[in-house]
């Protein structure tokens, strides 16, 4: 498995074979609170990075998700439309919202590892 | 994902009480106050239709009106029926603009010698400034900042505080009366606003924390945030003032008629009369309803409702998920031919339409001690 890295709006992405797997942090799932619905993006859909392309439903406010590369959505979560709780059970595993085929793979270094996603998190705090 | 600072906020008398509990404090109506404990919205609103949970509701406006013709002064301001209420009696009225708006949705109760008022935190420098403007001599209103007021809600509420209040037991629903428990004088009315029978606690600000304390120890009950007590509300089909009800909706149009005294209705002599007789004998042009989409994504307020053909006939005022109900629920205005029970329409979230019925409210039935 190769390294995750994280974005300031608390996606996390994980390349694995043709493409990257992306969901929402621990840290996220947590102040969001109860999952209820997630709509995901549309298969063939390409975005920029920074897009705005799933929304999050909690009991109390929808949130967007936001694609933290550019790229094209080539697989979402089907788990996740009779079971959103998975966002808030495993949010790194079994809670991912989509998949993504990257317009530059070196976007994804750019981004934060876990340690300074960490040091971010604790700056908000 | 942003949570907005809490400067410039007030601290309720159960701030302190409220971080030592782990609650998520949120800016509210210029109050910081919980929208959640650690155990989530949803563990809280189910606990209380299961047991009891107790609210900090002290941002919301007390005040009481004294002086000889205090009902009559209050009559003047709402098409509530204030002097036929019984002392000991606590009724729901709305206060109305001369054009027919509501201008606040209020509680009022007959304390024997006053007229107790708890008004919307949103609204209570404006209600209250209203009401002491048009009060005649000899009316004083007099406001309660020095008070709490706690909500315990649940089918565990009042055998829980009857343990330290002996005779709430006996009260119904809208009862209300002053307790002595263990030294804090209490204001209690069987009331509340979750469609679950419990009680509204209203005492001095300087003893709430260690009468909370107390309630907190009571068996069965929990604390709950905003976000269960918003929840909550929903499923009980009640309004929330500033968006369900405003200064441009009628008591017509929210299905509110039935807080307008009979007696009023045949005087027609309270604000906004004109408008809702007019919108009694010819129907309003748009109603207030309950709707149940398809699925479960929610609509929030604001959604665009649209009808068969695509044209929008109507807005989400409030919606989101029903923990209890377990699906998505709304309530909103729709123009008068699409409010029947059963109507499809599509709640367009995003641009995209989810399929959705007209159904009837409340969406879990109210559990009050009639």
């Amino acid at each position: 498995m190769s390294e995750m890295r994280f974005s300031k709006d608390h996606e996390w992405i994980r390349t694995d074979g043709d493409g990257a797997t992306i969901g929402i942090t621990d840290h996220a799932q947590n102040a969001l609170g109860d999952v209820v619905f997630v709509d995901l993006p549309e298969l063939g859909r390409v975005v920029a990075a920074g897009e705005a392309c799933a929304v999050v439903e909690s009991v109390k406010a929808a949130s967007d998700v936001y694609a933290p590369i550019a790229g094209k959505i080539i697989e979402v979560n089907a788990a996740l439309s009779d079971d959103p709780g998975l966002v808030n059970r495993e949010p790194m595993q079994g809670g991912w919202f989509f998949r993504i085929e990257p317009a530059d793979a070196s976007e994804i270094a750019a981004l934060l590892d876990e340690g300074a996603y960490h040091s971010f998190v604790d700056s908000l705090a | 994902m942003v949570e907005s600072s809490s400067e410039s906020l007030a601290d309720t008398p159960l701030a302190a009480l409220h971080r030592e509990l782990g609650g998520r404090m949120v800016g509210f109506a210029g109050y910081a106050l919980p929208v959640q404990y650690p155990a989530g919205i949803m563990a809280e609103h189910l606990h209380c239709r299961a047991a009891a949970s107790l609210f900090d509701v002290s941002h919301m406006g007390q005040a009481e009106l004294r002086g000889e013709g205090a009902a009559a002064a209050l009559e003047a301001l709402t098409p509530a029926d204030v002097a036929g209420l019984k002392p000991g009696r606590q009724r729901y009225g709305l206060l109305t603009s001369p054009s027919g708006g509501i201008l606040d949705d209020f509680m009022f109760a007959n304390l024997g010698d006053r007229i107790f008022l708890v008004v919307n935190a949103s609204r209570k420098d404006h209600d209250f400034d209203h009401i002491a403007a048009h009060l005649p001599q000899g009316v004083t209103l007099h406001r309660h900042e020095d008070r709490a007021l706690l909500a315990l809600q649940g089918p565990g509420a009042v055998p829980a505080l009857a343990t330290l209040a002996p005779g709430l037991a006996a009260f119904s629903f809208m009862g209300i009366g002053s307790f002595d428990i263990g030294g804090v004088e209490a204001i209690i009315s069987r009331s509340g606003y979750t469609g679950e029978d419990g009680v509204e606690i209203s005492v001095p600000a300087d003893q709430a924390e260690a009468f909370a304390r107390r309630l907190l120890a009571l068996p069965g009950v929990m604390p709950a945030g905003l976000g269960a007590r918003d929840s909550l509300r929903l499923e009980a089909g009640l309004c929330l003032y500033g968006s369900d009800i405003d200064e441009t909706t009628s008591a017509v149009e929210a299905g509110l008629v039935w807080s307008i005294g009979k007696r009023r209705r045949m005087e027609w002599n309270f604000p906004g009369a004109e408008r809702v007789r007019e919108e009694l004998a010819n129907g309003p042009k748009r109603l207030r309803v309950g709707l149940r989409p398809e699925g479960r994504q929610p609509a929030r307020g604001h959604t665009p409702i649209a009808g068969a053909d695509g044209a929008v006939i109507g807005e989400v005022t409030s919606g989101g998920f029903g923990p209890s109900v377990g699906a998505p629920v709304a309530m909103g205005y729709v123009a008068r031919p699409f409010a029947e029970d059963g109507t499809a329409l599509d709640l367009m979230v995003r641009g995209k339409a989810v399929p959705a019925r007209v159904a009837p409210m409340p969406f879990i039935p109210h559990r009050y001690a009639r």
